[in-house]
């Protein structure tokens, strides 16, 4: 095994076992925290009854939707704006700026819009992810050589056919980086919406079980959802190494 | 300069363009639910003549100062502890960008249930949104010095404080500054996310409190104050920034 892939397994063995100390030594207490082993057996126990499923179902649903919105519209509107080199400067200011804007701030403004419901949550998560896609996208698709669109046009490919056949299988690194992000973004805004205001899904019920000390649901929960966002962005970051190094880039 | 005169226009254009789009959608929308641009200004001039107003908006830049100097700090001092060692750097760069695209919201009732209602778990949760982000960019500008300077700092026998203060952090101010700017970003989206969920003082209190109260005037000025507030800020940040890595 690599050193370094020791090292990460070391550290977090150490996080564990370090909280797991202060747990038990009674310097974390137990309505703050329960010990991990806790957390784990209780993590058991909420998948076991299957109690929530609905709720994981629900949340996991707005997260492709929005995901997969952001994703099509963030390539598609990326591969167009590329050919537009006036509109895409007047956006670049936009695109600097856009991750500075607190979009959860016009959660608010989207629920009184649309109504408290699925709606507002995925346009959220949409909207933190599209921009991203675009810049990567559009990142990607100035590096492609020349020679290729020249050879698209000596085969005399319409400017979608360049898109589907040349330009974007060219950036396929760069479109993992995108759904990676893309689906960063998906999760962050529809777990943080429900969390905020919301009827049902995860982030709701960690909200909920909070209010009423219900350590038992709450910490499974979140461990839950830590544990889909790291290892669907580890699964994407390693495909991402794989093609980097089949094409040599790395 | 007639790249920043450009620069200028597109930002100018830009602006029209996202007033006449808010317009339009008012059009769409209605009353009901939003309020035109100009309607907007005038009931965010009204806000800014009360009192209280200025209690919440004192509350929340306070909070954040108190979280973006926490981030700053800690973050440095983490992107410096990994960057000058090769394992940590190796291994750590991977679980911190793995940390970084984690949902931090979901980690408030941990933050609340440690600091307890108030101003110390806002500025905790704005903290950890910035610390992560400057802790990155500072380990990566750490990592990518170049080699020559740091074997002048060698043959110069610096100790490691030496070395760090004239050789690497000088080297690694451009980067560290884009750090900076997406950290002070988080930071604030941070706080802001905290006042939202569970808080008395605010601006996120102030939006949660006008949801319930159906407060459609407040919601679109607080809104547009934080919306004008971050992208002014980032952009003076972003000038500073591209000057810096001119320059190097």
């Amino acid at each position: 095994m690599r050193r370094a892939t020791l090292y990460q397994i070391a550290v977090v063995v150490g996080f564990v076992l370090l909280l797991e100390a202060l747990c038990l030594g009674g310097v974390i207490d137990k309505i703050t925290m329960p010990p991990p082993h806790r957390i784990a057996i209780d993590f058991v126990n909420l998948m076991l009854t299957g109690k929530l499923y609905p709720e994981i179902g629900k949340s996991l649903a707005n997260v492709l939707l929005a995901f997969a919105l952001a994703y099509v519209i963030g390539i598609a509107t990326g591969t167009a704006l590329h050919g537009f080199k006036t509109v895409r400067e007047t956006l670049d200011p936009l695109f600097a700026t856009y991750y500075a804007i607190p979009i959860f701030a016009f959660y608010p403004l989207f629920i009184i819009i649309f109504g408290l419901g699925d709606g507002p949550q995925v346009l959220i998560g949409f909207l933190l992810g599209v921009v991203a896609v675009i810049v990567t996208i559009l990142n990607g698709l100035d590096r492609v050589p020349r020679v290729l669109r020249k050879t698209a046009l000596i085969s005399r490919l319409g400017p979608f056919e360049t898109a589907m056949h040349v330009t974007l299988p060219f950036c396929a690194p760069y479109l993992l980086t995108a759904a990676k992000l893309a689906l960063a973004y998906a999760f962050i805004g529809v777990i943080g919406s429900e969390f905020i205001m919301a009827r049902n899904g995860m982030g709701y019920e960690i909200g909920f079980a909070y209010t009423n000390f219900d350590n038992a649901t709450m910490y499974p929960l979140i461990v839950l959802i830590l544990l889909l966002s790291v290892i669907l962005n580890g699964i994407l970051t390693h495909w991402e190494k794989l093609l980097l190094a089949r094409r040599g880039q790395h | 300069m007639g790249e920043e005169r450009k620069s200028f226009r597109n930002t100018i254009v830009l602006i029209v363009g996202l007033l006449v789009f808010w317009q339009l959608m008012y059009f769409v929308v209605g009353d009901v639910a939003m309020r035109s641009p100009w309607q907007t200004m005038r009931s965010t001039v009204e806000l800014a003549r009360t009192d209280w107003f200025w209690l919440h908006v004192d509350n929340t830049m306070r909070a954040f100062a108190a979280a973006l100097v926490i981030a700053i700090v800690l973050g440095l001092l983490i992107g410096f502890a990994l960057g000058l060692h090769r394992l940590s750097a190796e291994a750590m760069e991977p679980m911190l960008v793995a940390l970084y695209s984690i949902p931090k919201i979901t980690l408030y009732p941990i933050i609340l249930l440690v600091f307890g209602l108030g101003m110390s778990a806002k500025v905790a949760f704005g903290a950890i949104h910035g610390i992560i982000p400057v802790a990155l960019f500072t380990l990566s500008a750490v990592r990518s010095t170049r080699p020559i300077f740091v074997k002048t700092g060698r043959v110069l026998k610096l100790s490691k404080p030496a070395m760090v203060r004239s050789i690497l952090f000088p080297a690694a101010v451009p980067e560290i500054f884009t750090g900076l700017r997406v950290g002070f970003s988080l930071t604030l989206i941070g706080t802001v996310l905290g006042e939202m969920f569970a808080s008395q003082y605010g601006l996120g209190h102030l939006l949660m409190n006008a949801i319930g109260l159906y407060n459609v005037e407040v919601i679109m000025s607080v809104t547009f104050l934080l919306v004008v507030f971050a992208a002014i800020v980032n952009g003076i940040l972003l000038a500073i920034d591209r000057r810096l890595h001119f320059r190097a």
